[in-house]
């Protein structure tokens, strides 16, 4: 008989490292995991190199975890790379599940980002205007970089993928929940994303306090307003996403006083979350008059951001209209 | 009598029904304008929908011009039945001026620089 354990591998993207951080939160669990499994790939942890999956046989790792979005030519090679090496893939993470607050570089392009961040913010010293190139000669050498595209994608625009763990960053008892059903072969159908299919409204607190006929008269913004720790926020005229927004994360934003800013995404019955949360608050807004409802349009400062502020490329649009922008 | 043969009608019960999506569906598979066209203010058989449908119009509309589409290419009005020349005219009307802005080119949210 083999005892030989099952092979797991980690991987970023275009991430911020948190979901590096969400695997580290699992505290104690961690060693139950490093008991179960073997780690064979994991960048910020362990010194595997790329030729070291090269090496593996297809179809040998039984689960990657990737987080983060893809906007890079190298990301986008790497997973492809574990997609092949791969028995499971599970997008972890908003980024890669929707494409995350990397995503929102969607409403700009290459040329754009790049000359923001690497010529007109106050703080950069760049005289000479120098960007990244994907080639340079240095000293008759030529020295390349990954191709950075005008767009960001969500893992499984790039590969095929199998579940998602949804949330910035998947709380410790969704991940904890997913090793298990995988090492246990319990797994839901393929495409699942592994948190209750229900709105976070369902399992809100707040819920209670929320009136008969919930209206909003003007929106605010969060710290325009003291938030009473009691009171469902869109009661409050606070953008909160909960009604289009998954829930399992534990409420930890809610329980800190803080609206929902929908980083599980939807449920299963919606494609749209920002169009879907559009839908609803413009059916709150407490006005039949044209003019009044232009008013209170008017204080929402930025509905694109605001509604898909972790789900852009996941999105019907994904994106900017390219020529639109300048 | 005849109008713009660049309009498809697609039925629904009532302008409320209009989900957003359904409108950035259209846009991102080749419409370059979308047209809501529902009953006066006041005049809705289930009470609210028109009303819902202009919240969310103008909502929508704001937030399309952050991705790039025009406020001109995303129309709400409001016809009854009674109102054929109307229908007619603002159809004509309305491709019009989608025709003075041009096709909307957003290449199903694609990235030509990747997927060349």
């Amino acid at each position: 008989m083999s005892t030989e354990k099952p092979k797991v591998a980690f991987y970023w993207c275009a991430s911020c490292g948190g979901c590096e951080e969400a695997v580290i939160d699992l505290a104690e669990d961690i060693l139950k995991v490093v008991e179960a499994v073997d780690i064979v790939f994991w960048p910020v942890a362990l010194d595997f190199k790329k030729k070291d999956v090269e090496a593996m046989k297809d179809g040998s790792i039984a689960v990657s975890f990737i987080n983060g979005a893809v906007r890079l030519s190298e990301q986008e090679e790497m997973v492809k790379l574990l997609r092949q090496k791969s028995g499971l893939v599970v997008a972890f993470g908003s980024c890669s599940h929707l494409g995350g607050i990397p995503g929102l570089g969607n409403f700009w392009n290459k040329e754009t980002i790049f000359r923001r961040a690497y010529i007109t913010t106050p703080s950069t010293d760049n005289p000479d205007g120098t960007v990244p190139l994907e080639k340079t000669e240095v000293d008759g050498k030529e020295l390349t970089l990954p191709r950075f595209y005008d767009t960001v994608y969500t893992l499984d625009q790039v590969i095929d993928v199998d579940y998602y763990l949804p949330g910035c960053a998947p709380p410790p008892d969704l991940i904890m929940n997913a090793l298990q059903a995988i090492l246990e072969g319990k797994l839901p159908p393929k495409g699942a994303v592994l948190s209750p299919n229900k709105s976070l409204c369902d399992d809100c607190k707040r819920n209670e306090s929320k009136p008969e006929k919930l209206t909003i008269k003007e929106i605010k913004r969060p710290w325009e307003v003291e938030l009473d720790p009691e009171k469902c926020f869109l009661a409050q005229g606070v953008i909160c996403m909960g009604p289009a927004t998954r829930t399992g994360c534990g409420e930890r934003c809610i329980e800190a006083n803080m609206p929902c800013r929908g980083c599980f995404g939807p449920t299963d019955q919606v494609i749209d979350q920002g169009a879907k949360f559009l839908s609803s608050l413009a059916s709150i807004l407490d006005t039949d008059d044209e003019k009044e409802i232009e008013k209170i349009v008017d204080t929402i400062v930025d509905p694109a951001g605001t509604f898909y502020r972790f789900s852009l490329p996941s999105s019907i649009l994904r994106r900017r209209r390219m020529e639109d922008i300048k | 009598m005849t109008y713009a043969p660049n309009i498809r009608i697609i039925r629904v019960m009532c302008s409320g029904r209009v989900a957003p999506q359904f409108v950035l569906k259209a846009f991102i598979e080749g419409a370059d304008g979308v047209l809501i066209s529902g009953c006066h203010p006041g005049d809705c058989h289930y009470q609210e929908g028109n009303y819902n449908a202009l919240r969310r119009h103008r909502l929508l509309s704001k937030m399309l011009e952050q991705f790039g589409i025009e406020r001109e290419r995303f129309r709400l009005e409001w016809v009854s039945a009674a109102e054929g020349v109307k229908f007619q005219q603002i159809c004509d009307e309305f491709t019009e001026q989608i025709k003075k802005l041009g096709p909307l080119n957003l290449n199903g949210g694609k990235d030509e620089h990747r997927e060349a």
